[in-house]
């Protein structure tokens, strides 16, 4: 009776482990920061771009809805993001917040000036420091927050139609 | 046309499987007392065959034959010809052929070197061998097929990956390859011993050789890739506990373990069932391995492109296999007596396969526990080297004291120890550690006891080599394995302690300085080669103690078959630490990334793994000569 | 006689260890951490735009006096679990940490039992 159940715990284990490796194969297992939606961002603190300014938890709070947009004047994807952005840029309910990342001052400001500048506010992360306070691995990237700086939705890459529908959909209720 | 040739080759290999295994159960039932000499042929031409057939990939990658996808994918024209014919295993489809052909080859070796052997032995291992072979042909055939062809015909491949291009990558995967498909034999040979109840020491006889040969050579291959690791991938580690590495890793540790009640099963017969799960599980755990780097369900540095139907098939087949040895094995396993002292040299071998099966267990959870956390919890965690060192790396110890002390036992019963001598080894060892720190640096507490049980180890089988001089004991191979293994855990010890890891930015002219040492960003130039260009760069590097005054020139590649960057490593090696210098680029920036490293002994690391291999062919000599 | 030689060692071995202090290592931590953007290298080894931004995070965090664990905390907390190459002890890595040790003393146990089985007879 005992050895019966040794080996028929041994069967089942085996095949638990199968089943898994077979459910581990159809899944799609590409890494990306989506399901750290829900956080709180605690600490901001950027550099305005232009002036001396410090840009703060307490300055998001003001809007009801921020998106924090990553760019670079030497990102390819960026240009194509950008006319969505300045889409958005109309919604009343939405500050766009963009965060200059690893760039040069003269780069970026021609960048603004030939493709229209969709910020509300721009601020300048010269290292890229301030991009891992936000869970950034690479730009584009996007960061819906709601006035308790939650985050409601992170877009990796960048930002689609689908993504401005979602968005608009979301400051409009 | 050469596509067509390969083609009918194989179908003619499915065919010869088929008839050798319905030829085989002819001979079973008839009463024959020797194996028909029909089936020797059909095995020659099988071996002949598949060999053929794998001279025609290699000549379609030879003169770059486009109309077949796996030449177009992966070689190109101008590709050196070492490396045109290397690309033929580079790749999934043509190593998944390699595989097949040492099935094959082993089954017929197995076959003819066995005939003093039990029959129906012989011909079950054969049958369940040809089993194994015919499912590598199919999946072979109707899924990672080498032959098939693309049309409209390219006029230019797509070149090999050049990370892939160099020489310790060309053998790694054949000799890797001899190691854990060679397995497959004596898992054939472990469920025909269950099949004709042919046990006990003949059984043991008749795979020792086999384990002899693909522990040997799985050892080598595993050295040949970390060798490569550590000069290709350019961050100056020799193994990161990566998947793959892992993959060759837990079969090794299997055969370790089988290597050594192998012995016992021969000397004393005892732990026969023992044995059959090492024989099946060394096997298993090469699928296993398999599956897991070739159907992408991990994530890992070396990307073979990946494609889930190949991976559903192997873990079929994995499960067939699986399910198939557990029920026979549950079916015929029987308890039996076991005679054996806590104090003798089976219990210190019990030890070894208690250590192995730690090893093991630990290795393999840890390399599919990302698996079942994402699959189970949707959480996706990294199982990295720091896991493993944690665990592993305090166990080592241990096993090194039971390494040192196991083989002055005697079998069945051990009459004395050499307490004595014991204390005396452990002294020495204490105080050689103690000057190594006194002289040097000192370390972490882990780290004294690593060294002083490698020290331990290396002088008790120092002691046994000198002992094995004098009264020409048979058992030099044994000591020189054990000794290899002492001085590889003592080297890695002292690397790891020793080594030295700057990473800092610098432009053209600039000078580094640090501890002793200077370096200077001399020169940077643009050169065209074959099939690359190559921006190398010149730094000069300063000892002001020792009076160093040398030059490495690290590289920075740009291939264009296809395109991709590589960042070759400078090594200066020498006989007590090698120089590693790797450069990259900054974007947007004139700096360059620079990594200098220090790393002391690396070249004994190697040596002490070819010594340790060199133990098992030393072996495989010493059993041969007394065979004929 | 010679016992007391082996303890001298020892202790003598034991204060030289203890004589040397550690500090937080930064290249240890980069080591412990995977590059996300790159295929199976730590951060230690890339020289990718995610891993010096990373580098200079975390040598920032070393000056301001963060331990090793609140650094990793920190990234966890921003990128999950996947960052670091040690996973931390908790519900789901649970059977990961204990279980090789758990093999460990159950094949000790195993051992054991074939040998006293034996003595008795």
């Amino acid at each position: 009776m005992q050895k019966k159940i040794i080996k028929l715990s041994i069967i089942l284990l085996i095949i638990f482990i199968i089943g898994v490796f077979f459910i581990g194969l159809n899944k799609n297992s590409i890494y990306d920061t989506k399901n750290l939606v829900g956080q709180k961002i605690t600490k901001i603190e950027l550099e305005h771009f232009s002036d001396n300014r410090i840009i703060t938890a307490g300055d998001l709070r003001k809007n009801n809805f921020t998106l924090i947009n990553f760019w670079a004047s030497w990102c390819g994807p960026c240009r194509a993001e950008h006319p969505i952005l300045l889409k958005l840029n109309e919604e009343k309910n939405l500050e766009l917040l963009g965060v200059n990342f690893k760039d040069k001052k003269n780069n970026a400001l021609e960048f603004l000036k030939d493709l229209g500048d969709p910020y509300d506010d721009l601020a300048r992360d010269e290292l890229g420091k301030h991009s891992i306070n936000f869970g950034i691995y690479g730009i584009p990237e996007s960061i819906l927050i709601n006035k308790d700086l939650v985050i409601i939705k992170k877009f990796i890459g960048p930002i689609s139609k689908n993504d401005y529908n979602y968005i608009k959909n979301i400051v409009r209720q | 046309m050469l596509s067509d040739i390969g083609n009918t080759l194989l179908i003619i290999n499915i065919l010869l499987g088929i008839s050798i295994i319905y030829f085989s159960f002819q001979n079973l039932k008839s009463n024959e007392i020797l194996i028909s000499e029909k089936i020797y042929h059909i095995c020659l031409f099988q071996s002949t065959f598949i060999i053929i057939c794998f001279l025609t990939l290699i000549t379609a990658f030879i003169v770059s034959d486009f109309s077949i996808i796996n030449v177009y994918q992966n070689s190109h024209s101008l590709k050196p010809f070492f490396y045109k014919v290397s690309g033929t295993w580079g790749n999934h489809e043509g190593s998944l052929l390699l595989w097949v052909i040492i099935l094959t080859i082993f089954s017929f070796l197995f076959l003819l070197y066995n005939k003093h052997h039990q029959k129906n032995y012989r011909i079950y291992s054969l049958i369940i061998q040809n089993i194994l072979i015919l499912g590598f042909l199919f999946f072979l055939l109707f899924n990672s097929n080498p032959f098939s062809k693309v049309l409209p015909i390219p006029k230019e491949g797509l070149g090999l990956n050049p990370i892939l291009q160099d020489p310790a990558l060309a053998i790694h995967p054949p000799l890797l390859y001899i190691g854990f498909v060679g397995s497959s034999i004596y898992f054939s040979a472990a469920i025909g011993s269950l099949l004709t109840n042919y046990s006990g020491k003949l059984f043991a006889r008749s795979i020792k050789n086999w384990v002899l040969i693909s522990w040997s050579f799985q050892t080598l291959g595993i050295l040949a890739g970390s060798v490569w690791a550590y000069y290709e991938l350019g961050w100056g580690g020799f193994w990161f506990w990566d998947p793959v590495e892992n993959a060759s890793l837990l079969p090794w540790f299997a055969m370790s373990a089988l290597l050594h009640s192998l012995i016992v099963l021969e000397k004393r017969n005892l732990l026969y069932f023992w044995v059959i799960i090492l024989c099946l599980l060394t096997f298993i755990l090469s699928v296993t391995g398999t599956f897991l780097v070739r159907s992408g369900i991990l994530n890992s540095v070396h990307t073979f492109a990946n494609d889930p139907s190949r991976g559903i098939y192997i873990l079929i087949f994995l499960s067939l296999m699986i399910f198939a040895s557990v029920l026979l094995f549950f079916n015929k396993f029987k308890e039996t007596n076991y005679n054996l002292n806590s104090n003798s040299k089976e219990t210190f071998i019990l030890i070894n396969n208690w250590f192995m099966i730690f090893y093991l267990i630990t290795v393999l959870l840890g390399t599919v526990y990302p698996i079942f956390t994402e699959v189970l919890t949707d959480h996706k965690v990294s199982v990295g080297p720091p896991f493993y060192n944690t665990v592993i790396i305090p166990i080592v110890i241990l096993f090194l004291l039971f390494m040192s002390v196991g083989p002055q036992t005697q079998w069945i019963k051990n009459k004395f120890y050499n307490i004595n001598l014991l204390l005396k080894i452990l002294m020495g060892s204490i105080l050689i550690n103690f000057s190594i720190i006194y002289l040097f640096k000192g370390y972490s507490l882990l780290s004294n006891f690593i060294v002083i049980s490698a020290v331990f180890l290396v002088i008790s089988s120092l002691i046994d080599l000198y002992k094995s001089f004098n009264k020409l004991k048979k058992d030099s191979p044994r000591i020189l394995s054990h000794l290899a293994f002492g001085f590889l855990i003592l080297f890695i010890g002292l690397n790891y302690n020793f080594s030295l890891e700057k990473d800092f930015n610098l432009k053209l002219g600039e000078k580094k300085s640090f501890e002793n040492y200077s370096i200077e960003f001399k020169d940077i130039r643009l050169q065209d080669f074959e099939n690359y260009k190559a921006v190398i760069g010149e730094f000069k590097i300063n000892n002001f103690k020792k009076n160093l005054d040398q030059s490495l020139y690290p590289e920075i590649r740009i291939y264009e078959n296809p395109s991709t960057i590589t960042y070759e490593a400078s090594i200066r090696s020498g006989i007590l630490k090698d120089y590693y210098i790797t450069m990259s680029n900054i974007d947007r920036s004139d700096y360059y990334n620079i990594k200098f490293q220090k790393k002391p002994f690396m070249i004994w690391i190697w040596i002490s793994v070819i010594f340790i291999s060199l133990g098992g062919f030393l072996r495989l000599y010493q059993n041969a000569k007394k065979n004929y | 006689m010679k016992t007391k030689v082996i303890i001298f060692f020892i202790i003598l071995n034991f204060n030289v260890v203890n004589a040397i202090t550690f500090s937080v290592d930064s290249n240890k931590i980069l080591k412990n951490l995977r590059c996300l953007i790159c295929q199976g290298q730590s951060v230690a080894d890339s020289n990718s735009e995610f891993a010096q931004t990373i580098k200079i995070v975390v040598k920032d965090q070393i000056n301001d006096g963060k331990s090793e664990k609140e650094i990793y905390d920190f990234l966890i907390e921003k990128y999950g679990e996947w960052i670091v190459y040690k996973p931390p002890l908790n519900k789901v890595n649970f059977v990961l940490w204990i279980f090789p040790y758990l093999a460990l003393i159950s094949g000790g146990v195993i051992i054991f039992l074939f040998l006293k089985k034996r003595d008795n007879h």
